[in-house]
């Protein structure tokens, strides 16, 4: 992982200090809620319905053990004992109080920690694939990059007001677990003809009131030209996105009204005037943040150790979870293994302090205390030695962490909805936990396969509910909670936006709803290994919208 | 449930009463009769028309120091007088989440 | 409305001339767009210093061909959210090489100095007389910047890459270096 060096701790403790003062003035009057409202989100500090929610940024979604720990301090110290990990890879605490805040930052900060324009019109935490350096299909660890764009955007002079938010992703494999194209823009790492390694520069991408998935507006970028392309952008969303609506202001529109051909000039246009100056990244440059990753010292292991075969033989659950939350890992008798947050009954991403702390003793002793966290608000100890999977196991089931339900149809995407979100129309966690314990049966559960369920409890689509397998969306309707259901929905290298299937349903109804969909799909498919989504795209949404609206 | 922090006409169809969130802390908060806030519904001010509302709401605005956004939410008045929250939005914001926190560990 | 130059408050030598008034005998003077670019020919040879007042959705190219005439340019927040002129600001140094004074004006507050200096911005109409007191103090907040910008700074990218020496081994306390596995 980046280690921080005296450049980044400086400036963290300065917006630590700065932050100390602002708040201080606005409990004293000085400053309005009007002019304090921007700063405490560039801190990432929201109001929400019953108290402030702090989030907090986890870069490309990488923590130390240190960090975790950390969080769990304040967790038990600042909040009621846990978090709630987010789509972006954050981590949110919802009970915070205001004049406690620029202690729980300083606290933060001593371990590298901040919330720093995870909130506001400015460029939020950059994310990439939870399995960033040690999957596998990638060509370089994409974090490098996302640490390079990390640093340039932050307090960025020019870019601190902008016409709305701007949500960056990195990758650097063809398959894409970053959910590149729902981002205003993405990078991704990819070799030329040439054998050259570059990024296709995708811009424009984004759910909410109106979906667009990200158009390709540079198909190779040279590295060197990272920062200045993302510099010309950004300025030119600057200055053109719209300022006059708050439903129109993202990137997306900005390049759906000009056409990505026209958007891609005025790019181009800019960028050729400063890409030779002072943006240049000149390979020390690279080579220096690169250095500051450190990575394990791997030993020389072999795959599938005699131990590890026996353990599976000899237990059937040790057997699932192998199947489901084990991973091949580029290192030689290694693995990566997700941990699920989905436990029957509870909400998703949530992970109470205990948890935390638990989890950062097991990340010390089996994965050179590293853990991953990924959009689909699951976490990952990235550098497991499979001999150890046995051990690791028996300790991560006593915490509550080795359910193998990864990918299933329990394993929900959601938003915190209206049991805490201002913005929400409906619940959505309820929803969630409600359909964990109707399909709680794991082996049911494994019959339907791959199923991504993401519920959002309002338009804002913090769930990303338009690129679910199926997507539930709370609307209200004469003061009541009604959900739209839609199917069909990818985030991955063939994004697709969902097709909604029919008429919003009462919250009485959305499980049942539900487990008439999974039911249609085991009619429907072709063969038991035909996934659900490739069940709804041979076939289109039809046959389940007869299904659901039949009886009602 | 939708978000009524776009209101701008007021227009009331029954008792209501101006909420807000407290500074310091984001406590849910009523506007009481005396011009102050309190955290519980019972003290808040009640009122049936949109004129009364207005004044209210407005008055509230202007204490920024103490609270923050206020708005105009229904209430339902038992008879007896008791007050509920009218929505489920604001049934949220008195009570908590509808749902268990993760428990707290042992130590 | 405090107007603060080089860490001081000062009186403004500039007068904002109407678009219906005359412009006054040697006096340095701020025109609007509209004016200006309806006049630039005249303008331009008057005696006396010239100052534009150039709004956040017009285009800098527009103006660029007359910046040799100009001694001042004003760009506009009109809300300190709205943060268009920082990119105006920016091109007007970097890409089109002004060099006379650049001010800003609208809703500037106390928190968006170090961005506006930054930006390029060396004249500043400050909305709260107590924010332009404590101006230094405000404007010197970070001593570390990431980017580089119209202020020259040296951002860390480029002072890390000069130190990489001499800096490698003993600055780099890690956070969570990881335990050494037995």
């Amino acid at each position: 992982m980046y280690i921080y060096d005296a450049f980044d701790r400086q400036l963290l403790a300065e917006r630590v200090t700065e932050f100390r003062d602002q708040v201080a003035r606005r409990l004293s009057g000085e400053l309005t809620e009007e002019e304090f409202k921007p700063l405490r989100l560039m801190n990432g500090v929201y109001l929400q319905l019953h108290a402030y929610m702090l989030r907090i940024a986890i870069p490309y979604g990488t923590l130390s053990t240190l960090q975790l720990r950390k969080l769990a301090e304040i967790a038990r110290k600042y909040d009621r004992g846990y978090g709630h990990f987010t789509t972006r890879q954050n981590i949110q605490f919802h009970w915070i109080k205001l004049a406690e805040l620029p202690d729980a930052m300083a606290e933060l900060a001593s371990v590298g920690m901040h919330g720093m324009q995870t909130s506001g019109n400015n460029v939020r935490n950059i994310t990439t694939d939870q399995w960033a350096g040690v999957a596998t299909d990638e060509i370089q660890d994409p974090r490098i990059w996302a640490e390079l764009i990390r640093q340039h955007v932050t307090l960025h002079p020019e870019f601190s007001f902008m016409p709305r938010k701007f949500k960056i992703a990195v990758g650097a494999s063809h398959r894409d677990r970053a959910a590149l194209r729902i981002h205003d823009m993405a990078l991704r790492l990819h070799r030329n003809a040439a054998g050259e390694t570059g990024f296709e520069v995708m811009v424009g991408g984004g759910l909410g009131r109106t979906p667009y998935l990200a158009q390709t507006i540079k198909p190779f970028l040279p590295k060197r030209d990272v920062l200045s392309y993302v510099e010309a952008v950004l300025r030119t969303y600057n200055q053109f996105g719209r300022r006059d609506n708050i439903w129109k202001a993202r990137i997306k529109i900005l390049v759906h009204d000009l056409g990505a051909e026209a958007f891609a000039k005025e790019v181009e246009t800019e960028w050729q005037s400063i890409k030779d100056g002072a943006l240049v990244l000149e390979p020390a440059m690279v080579a220096d943040i690169a250095g500051r990753f450190r990575y394990p010292n791997y030993q020389q292991l072999d795959d599938n150790p005699p131990e590890l075969n026996v353990a599976r033989r000899s237990g059937r659950s040790f057997d699932a979870w192998m199947n489901n939350c084990v991973t091949k890992h580029k290192a030689p008798g290694y693995a990566i293994v997700t941990l699920s947050l989905k436990p029957e009954g509870g909400t998703p991403g949530d992970c109470t302090a205990a948890q935390m702390e638990k989890l950062a003793e097991l990340a010390d002793r089996y994965s050179f205390g590293e853990v991953r966290v990924g959009h689909e608000q699951n976490l990952a100890l990235p550098h497991v030695a499979q001999r150890d999977l046995p051990a690791l196991w028996r300790e991560l089931d006593a915490i509550g962490l080795a359910r193998p339900n990864v990918s299933f149809i329990s394993d929900i995407i959601s938003c915190p909805g209206l049991d805490y979100c201002s913005l929400a129309n409906a619940r959505s966690i309820p929803i969630a936990q409600e359909l964990t314990r109707r399909f709680r049966d794991l082996d049911h559960q494994r019959n339907l396969g791959r199923l991504h369920i993401n519920i959002s409890g309002c338009i804002n689509a913090c769930g990303h509910h338009h690129v679910g397998h199926i997507g539930i969306l709370g609307v209200e309707k004469n003061g009541e909670e009604f959900y739209q259901i839609t199917l069909g929905g990818k985030a991955d290298e063939n994004a697709t936006l969902g097709t909604l299937i029919g008429p919003a349903v009462p919250y009485a109804q959305v499980a049942d709803v539900v487990e008439d969909i999974a039911a249609a799909y085991i009619d429907l498919r072709q063969t038991a290994d035909e996934l659900f989504i490739d069940t709804v795209k041979r076939l289109g949404v039809e046959p389940f919208r007869e299904r659901v609206y039949a009886a009602r | 449930m939708t978000s009524p922090l776009d209101q701008k006409k007021i227009k009331i169809a029954g008792p209501v009463v101006v909420t807000a969130n407290r500074v310091g802390d984001g406590a849910v908060v009523y506007r009481s009769p005396d011009g102050g806030w309190t955290t519980e519904l019972g003290g808040a001010a009640v009122v049936i028309d949109a004129d009364s509302a207005r004044a209210l709401a407005e008055a509230a605005t202007g204490d920024d120091l103490n609270a923050i956004g206020p708005y105009i939410a229904p209430v339902k008045v038992l008879p007896g007088g008791h007050v509920r929250p009218g929505n489920l939005r604001e049934l949220i914001r008195r009570s908590g989440p509808t749902i268990d926190l993760p428990a707290l560990p042992d130590m | 409305m405090p107007l603060v130059e080089n860490g001081q408050i000062v009186q403004d030598r500039y007068l904002y001339v109407g678009d219906e008034e005359s412009m006054p005998d040697r006096v340095p003077a701020i025109v609007t767009a509209q004016r200006f670019l309806t006049n630039a020919d005249t303008l331009i040879r008057r005696d006396g210093s010239l100052g534009v007042r150039w709004p956040n959705n017009r285009r800098i190219a527009e103006l660029a061909p007359w910046l040799g005439h100009l001694t001042l340019i004003a760009l506009e927040f009109p809300k300190f959210r709205d943060g268009r002129a920082y990119s105006q600001a920016r091109l007007l140094r970097e890409t089109y090489g002004f060099r006379g004074t650049l001010r800003a004006t609208g809703d500037v507050l106390r928190d968006q100095f170090h961005f506006l200096i930054r930006a390029g911005f060396d004249s500043f109409e400050v909305k709260k007389p107590a924010d332009a007191r404590v101006f230094a103090e405000a404007a010197s907040r970070y001593s570390v910047v990431y980017q580089p910008s119209a202020d020259g700074r040296i951002p860390a990218l480029r002072r890390r890459a000069q130190h990489a020496s001499s800096d490698a081994a003993g600055d780099a306390r890690s956070f969570g270096d990881p335990p050494e596995r037995i």
